[in-house]
């Protein structure tokens, strides 16, 4: 079934997008048919996982490539599509609101995002290496098209390409790791790969290869700078994609390999620095802007970068955290969007300083905020504050390195509640921090407060928050499960009161140190703007994709210098000095043939010489073009006096046809070959010649001796009455044993004549418009 | 400029007995010299006399349809004779033989390589015409002529 639930999310994507003007809205509705129908599947079923029990589903897809649809849900995997589905229903509910029913494109929107849920869901259940990699491309793409919604906008174009060029290039990496990975195990499949994983130093590359997808994916630090980006996507995009499901996919996967793989190679050091170095540059960000949905996604990547550090150190204790974390994360954060996107669609700004006050009927709302900032920030009782309190448990029992990785999560998390709190205020404070907002106050009583259905989904969430947080026991068996999949070690215990332990003074002085930060912002503020960045993230990948196309410029500018001389003088030496090395470092002397051979060989030899020397020297090309084909006639006589009439039958009809279309061009050149005046280019001319003929001289002396084997043509000869009923042998290795060459080859010939013709008439016209010209 | 008569005349008749060479070398290649390819170039050296004798007038009056229909024919051909096996559950390109007893010539056999070798046959003559086409003028344009002038 887990396929069917695959397929109908793919169907009725495709017919929403099909329909998607006459729909319109409710495409969405059409849509959310499709992860609802999961969630209900998921929850039916989850008992059963949860105990440990998995579900697999197995399709043949490529076998000879190690492609198959390998389906598995594992308790993990629950959680993650409790996660993709379960947020993706209630995403398309909010939508329904965000959207009025004349917003352009929404039909389209609906379709894409439906198609979103089904690369997810694929992406969480893949138990195949390269249908994993299929899923996360499709999530890439369908991520484009989705935060290029509004097309007519160079920002969000813009913000588009580069989330797809940052993400899709660290997918390329993956998929060059995944290929390693496979290689090395023999299987591509997930499941019997972490079982029996390979090691080696072929795997360590592999996996820091994946981990730059990965990381890209889940937008650490230094490719974060495409999801700040992308909030331009209208806000239902932003909460489900950029916060909830997408930006998981990363963090998935590094949960997934590093049980096993945590040990090999750099991935302990490199993925503990980049998420810690992530999670506090994203807290630190998160301070600054004054647009709540900027704020909301530099708190984003600070909070993956703590998904990655906990996971990625593959120990069982932080790795059942990180489950926690990971729940308690998509809860309290798709929330915060809802509520952002609420707020922005109601007063019209989400501009902190231009923000009026949210006064009566606001009250559901701020409550709904505040509880999911809470969980953010880490209070009790709150799932947030379970999942914090864990990860600090898990990391102080642990060694130096990880005490030390415990102060880096501590000072992130301190940032965390400085932002919280920050949101919060800004959202919904009523002090001024600016003129602007008196006036604003001035200006607008309060906006009109949000319907019910508007807020519903958020409202769930945060419910959700809390009862994870008040029933530890529930989240307790939840993130067990789920981490069990992952590790056999782990063992989840989270409650509100563990005494008085080091981990709760540790949340104490978190949530006083993030509280006082908030407060002396004033301070901070301005020290803030002088400690920014020199150079961003954002600003790099700028000059990459601007200097990309200049490269490309010069380089072609280089190799491509339009020249016809130039050309064929690199190809005639390329083709002349490699094999020249052979001959020159090979032994293939076998002794002179006979010099003359048949006696009428002699009178057509001298017509070979002197038909080239003399089209060599030739002053007008016509007469070029002529001596040049008395050579070839003299080849074809050649070839008659071997006895090879059928050769001599193509090479005679050939020259007759290259003679006439030679003429036929030579009339758009000038009769004459310019006069050569530098003795160096005549110099330069006479060495890539004689290289050439030597080469070809040579060749023919060395191939005409070196034969040790039994001639493949002796083979064919047999073959051809019997097998192919020709007596032609040329004729039928041309086209029965090598017809698919020849089938090749006509192929050229097709496209050599479409080419040419385009390539005439373009010249003609612009003669043509020169004579009008001309003529004006 | 007037048009050589005897050119013209010699032209009108060597031209049709070329096609017809060009037709047996093209049934006769599997088992003697000629082939598809041979017989395309043989056809295209008769469509270049025509040229020489009336410039690009006389290459289209040749053929009733244009040049790239020839062209894509004869690809259309190829690729379809390589192709078919696939579909009835063969390798690309395998070959079958033919027999008939035909009424008064006796026994004809042939293989189903033939319609490839046509195939490569249309794809020869419609690169020539093609060319010709591109790069070729209307009689009394071209300056091959210009001598005949003076």
């Amino acid at each position: 079934l887990l396929a069917a639930l695959l397929a109908l999310h793919a169907l009725l994507g495709l017919l929403v997008l099909l329909f998607a003007a006459p729909l319109g809205r409710r495409g969405l509705l059409v849509g959310v048919i499709a992860p609802a129908a999961t969630v209900a599947w998921a929850g039916w079923n989850a008992p059963s996982v949860l105990d440990g029990n998995t579900i697999t589903q197995q399709i043949a897809w490529v076998p000879g490539l190690g492609l198959d649809i390998d389906l598995r849900l594992d308790a993990f995997s629950l959680l993650m599509v409790g996660l993709v589905s379960g947020i993706g229903a209630l995403v398309f509910v909010y939508a329904l609101r965000y959207f009025g029913p004349s917003t352009r494109g929404v039909g389209r929107l609906a379709g894409l995002l439906t198609l979103f849920a089904g690369a997810m869901l694929g992406l969480v259940l893949a138990d195949n290496l390269l249908l994993l990699y299929a899923c996360w491309e499709l999530t890439s793409i369908t991520s484009y098209l989705l935060i290029g919604q509004a097309d007519e906008d160079p920002d969000a174009r813009a913000a588009a390409l580069q989330a797809l060029l940052i993400t899709s290039a660290g997918g390329l990496a993956m998929l060059g790791g995944f290929v390693l990975l496979g290689q090395q195990a023999g299987t591509f499949q997930l499941s019997l790969l972490l079982a029996d994983p390979p090691s080696g130093a072929l795997v360590s590359v592999a996996l820091v290869l994946v981990l730059l997808g990965a990381f890209t994916k889940s937008a650490q630090v230094p490719f974060h700078s495409w999801l700040p980006a992308a909030m331009v996507a209208p806000t239902p995009i932003s909460a489900y994609l950029h916060s909830a499901a997408m930006v998981k996919a990363g963090v998935y996967l590094i949960a997934r390999l590093a049980p096993v793989f945590a040990i090999i190679g750099f991935w302990q050091p490199l993925v503990v620095s980049v998420g810690l170095l992530t999670m506090i540059v994203g807290g630190l960000r998160a301070l600054r802007p004054h647009d709540l949905k900027q704020l909301l996604a530099f708190g984003t990547i600070s909070q993956l970068g703590f998904l990655v550090v906990l996971f990625g150190i593959g120990q069982p204790a932080a790795t059942a955290a990180g489950c926690a974390l990971l729940v308690a994360h998509a809860l309290f954060k798709a929330a915060l969007f809802m509520v952002v996107g609420i707020i922005d669609h109601q007063a019209g700004t989400r501009d902190i300083r231009a923000l009026p006050t949210l006064g009566a009927g606001w009250t559901p709302t701020k409550v709904v905020a505040a509880i999911a900032a809470a969980s953010m920030a880490g209070l009790p009782p709150l799932a947030g504050f379970l999942a914090k309190e864990s990860a600090y448990e898990a990391l102080l029992d642990g060694s130096l390195a990880e005490r030390f990785v415990l102060t880096g999560i501590v000072a992130g998390s301190i940032l965390t509640v400085a932002y919280s709190l920050r949101l919060v205020w800004g959202a919904f404070g009523t002090t001024p921090t600016s003129p602007q907002v008196s006036m604003a106050v001035a200006r607008a009583a309060t906006p009109p407060p949000p319907a019910t259905l508007f807020l519903a989904p958020a409202g769930a969430l945060a419910a959700l928050t809390v009862l994870l947080g008040v029933a530890p026991q529930l989240f307790t068996e939840l993130v067990d499960a789920g981490a069990g999949a992952l590790d056999d070690g782990t063992a989840a215990d989270l409650s509100l009161w563990h005494g008085f332990t080091v981990a709760l003074l540790l949340s104490a002085v978190t949530v006083l140190a993030g509280s006082l930060l908030f407060l002396v912002r004033r301070r901070v503020e301005p020290l803030q703007a002088r400690l920014g960045p020199r150079w961003s993230a954002s600003r790099v990948y700028e000059s990459l994709v601007r200097g990309l196309p200049r490269v490309a410029d010069a380089v072609t500018g280089f190799v491509q210098p339009g020249s016809l001389p130039v050309y064929a003088a690199v190809i005639l030496s390329v083709a002349a000095v490699v094999p020249l090395t052979g001959l020159v470092l090979g032994s293939w002397w076998s002794g002179w043939p006979a010099l003359v051979g048949p006696l009428a060989s002699v009178p057509i030899a001298a017509l070979l010489i002197g038909g080239a020397v003399a089209a060599a020297t030739a002053a007008r090309r016509f007469t070029a073009a002529l001596l040049l084909g008395s050579v070839g006639y003299g080849m074809a006589l050649l070839f008659v006096l071997q006895g090879a009439p059928d050769l001599a039958l193509t090479q005679a009809a050939i020259e007759t046809l290259s003679i006439v279309l030679f003429l036929l061009v030579l009339r758009q050149l000038p009769d004459r070959f310019e006069r050569r005046a530098s003795g160096r280019s005549t110099a330069w001319r006479l060495v890539v010649s004689a290289m050439v003929g030597l080469l070809v001289f040579g060749f023919a002396l060395a191939m005409s001796g070196a034969r040790t084997a039994r001639p493949v043509s002796e083979e064919m000869v047999e073959r051809a009455l019997p097998e192919a009923a020709g007596r032609n042998v040329v004729n039928v290795i041309l086209v029965d044993f090598r017809g698919l060459d020849t089938l090749g080859e006509i192929t050229v010939l097709v496209v050599a004549a479409v080419g040419a013709t385009a390539v005439a008439r373009a010249g003609r016209r612009t003669s043509r418009d020169v004579v009008e010209e001309v003529a004006e | 400029v007037s048009r050589s008569l005897i050119l013209d005349t010699t032209v009108r008749v060597t031209y049709r007995s070329v096609l017809v060479l060009s037709v047996y070398l093209l049934f006769a290649g599997h088992n003697q010299p000629g082939g598809g390819f041979v017989g395309g170039l043989v056809a295209a050296a008769g469509i270049a006399l025509r040229y020489v004798a009336g410039g690009i007038d006389e290459v289209r009056s040749t053929s009733p349809v244009r040049p790239w229909t020839v062209l894509g024919t004869g690809l259309a051909l190829a690729t379809a004779t390589a192709v078919l096996p696939l579909l009835i559950g063969g390798d690309v390109l395998e070959s079958a033989k033919l027999q008939w007893d035909a009424p008064l010539l006796g026994p004809i056999s042939t293989t189903s390589v033939l319609a490839f070798d046509t195939g490569v046959y249309l794809v020869v003559v419609g690169l020539a015409l093609m060319l010709f086409e591109a790069f070729g003028d209307e009689w009394d344009l071209a300056p091959l002529r210009e001598g005949d002038d003076e």
